[in-house]
């Protein structure tokens, strides 16, 4: 898969997109980032002229998600006109509405994989998230007709304060039903900016127990560990693959690097896919930064195992900029500060990373040093087997 | 190989050219091949209804210099292979025809 995403980057071709079919959705999850409200959706004709534009620009997986995808009358059709166009098809649902039928005829098209969102194993956690009383069961009846079927259903759980305790139960039940568990740590901004749902987040302490839990991260010790410094190979990467090998459409035919990552790139009621995506120039400009073009990143002694989403970063205000969440993912798994949360750490100071130290230098705006030796350490995470540090 | 063997592509699979190179993913067991440019020339050419041996001689002889007999050997063994995963169909006899696959926009 890597060295198939490794050419689809320098073909620029988009392996990978996300289609929401709706943004309609049968539960109202307290974290969710959507408007649910219908603002004109793609008819079945436009999303089929759509799937044909992917297929002719390259795109191999198609992963349609919502909203909730059952909630399209024309779901059936256009998951059928989808596997004619011989996608690798990955649905996103909350599996409420999936029965024996649908179970059945998920199967007969050979879909790849079915995510199923639960927040829970106990029924008044999972309920009161979504606010539909029964949603727990309904949804595990459905990965069981899925699973009865033969399909792969990967059941995907959210970490927030609701929930923080749970993880584990929801993995359990995973693996009691024979399907596979992911977790998303991240309460992620509303699309239309609306921060609001950020105070959801779990917090340090239960991301700290998160990433010390081998079951989830493998080696505790060395996922943990202070990455390695970055050479100069590191800082050429694309941050991410939005925009490069990946993208989004919206249910209104707007194209986003991803999902996550809301920068108006274009409409296919007013251009075909593959203008946009050949030609667009917010998609060009996402596609022309490198690691070294982020001011603060770049400097900062996380920046080759950073988890840093360019999304999140652009709906914080700069695409270019940190993204706080991400560093604080770094904070709670290493026990040192990214350059972003020291900057916002009391009065205005000057940041200067020793490289090679792994320790961060804080240098009072008035009192600048004319020498090192007058530097005032704040030492976070202090590795005391280090080399000498260089400035 | 005493009788003609016909090949078809397989409904189950997803599948889509990168370049020159065929990705297919197996929908049953979630396997990812890579075909190279030749095997990628007999999948885009396992039309149920076009033997084995025709799609040797018409597609991958003249582009490579091979010998006809072990072009067929070779793709004999790849079509046996692939198969086995379930992502070409064989038989002795012509099949449905599948529908063709799609290109990439040049």
């Amino acid at each position: 898969m890597q060295e198939m995403s490794a050419k689809a980057l320098k073909l620029r071709i988009p392996l990978s997109v996300q289609v929401d079919l709706t943004y309609r959705c049968n539960e109202r999850c307290v974290h969710c980032y959507l408007d649910h409200d219908d603002h004109g959706e793609m008819t079945t004709v436009e999303i089929k002229k759509l799937l044909g534009e992917l297929a002719s620009a390259g795109v191999f997986i198609l992963t349609l998600s919502g909203g909730e995808i059952m909630l399209r009358k024309d779901f059936f059709e256009l998951l059928e006109c989808a596997r004619e166009l011989t996608f690798c098809v990955k649905l996103k649902t909350n599996a409420i509405l999936i029965r024996q039928r649908e179970a059945e005829r998920i199967r007969a098209l050979n879909v790849d994989s079915i995510q199923v969102s639960i927040y829970s194993h106990r029924q008044e956690v999972h309920d009161a998230i979504t606010k539909v009383p029964g949603s727990l069961k309904r949804s595990l009846d459905a990965i069981r007709f899925l699973k009865a079927h033969g399909l792969k259903v990967i059941v995907a759980s959210v970490l927030m304060v609701q929930n923080s305790e749970d993880y584990s139960g929801v993995r359990a039940l995973a693996s009691e039903l024979g399907v596979d568990f992911t977790l998303d740590p991240t309460v992620t901004p509303k699309m239309d900016g609306d921060r609001s749902i950020l105070g959801l987040n779990a917090g340090h302490a239960a991301l700290q127990n998160l990433f010390r839990d081998p079951l989830l991260v493998g080696d505790v010790e060395q996922y943990c560990s202070l990455p390695a410094n970055a050479d100069a190979d590191v800082l050429e990467d694309v941050p991410c693959s939005a925009g490069h090998t990946a993208c989004y459409v919206s249910p209104y035919g707007d194209v986003y690097p991803c999902v996550q990552f809301p920068f108006p790139s274009g409409n296919l009621r007013r251009s075909s896919f593959i203008d946009i995506w050949r030609h667009s120039d917010a998609l060009n400009e996402v596609r022309s930064i490198r690691l070294r073009d982020l001011p603060s990143c770049s400097h900062c002694v996380h920046v080759s195992a950073c988890t840093r989403c360019p999304g999140l970063a652009y709906m914080e205000g700069n695409m270019r900029g940190p993204s706080t969440q991400d560093c604080e993912k770094s904070f709670a798994r290493t026990g040192m500060s990214s350059l972003n949360l020291l900057s916002k750490i009391a009065p205005p100071i000057t940041l200067v990373q020793i490289q090679g130290f792994s320790t961060l230098v804080a240098l009072p705006e008035t009192d600048q040093p004319k020498d090192a030796a007058h530097l005032r350490l704040c030492r976070l995470g202090v590795n005391s087997s280090a080399e000498s540090p260089r400035v | 190989m005493s009788g003609k063997l016909y090949v078809a592509r397989s409904s189950q699979v997803a599948a889509r050219k990168l370049d020159d190179e065929m990705m297919i993913m197996s929908a049953p067991d979630s396997t990812l091949f890579m075909l190279n440019e030749t095997a990628t020339i007999v999948w885009e050419t396992a039309d149920g209804s076009t033997p084995l041996d025709e799609i040797v001689m018409a597609k991958i002889c003249p582009q490579y210099d091979v010998a006809w007999s072990e072009a067929l050997q070779d793709a004999e063994e790849l079509v046996r292979q692939l198969a086995g995963h379930g992502v070409l169909l064989l038989s002795e006899e012509p099949l449905a025809t599948a529908s063709p696959p799609r290109s990439v926009q040049p």
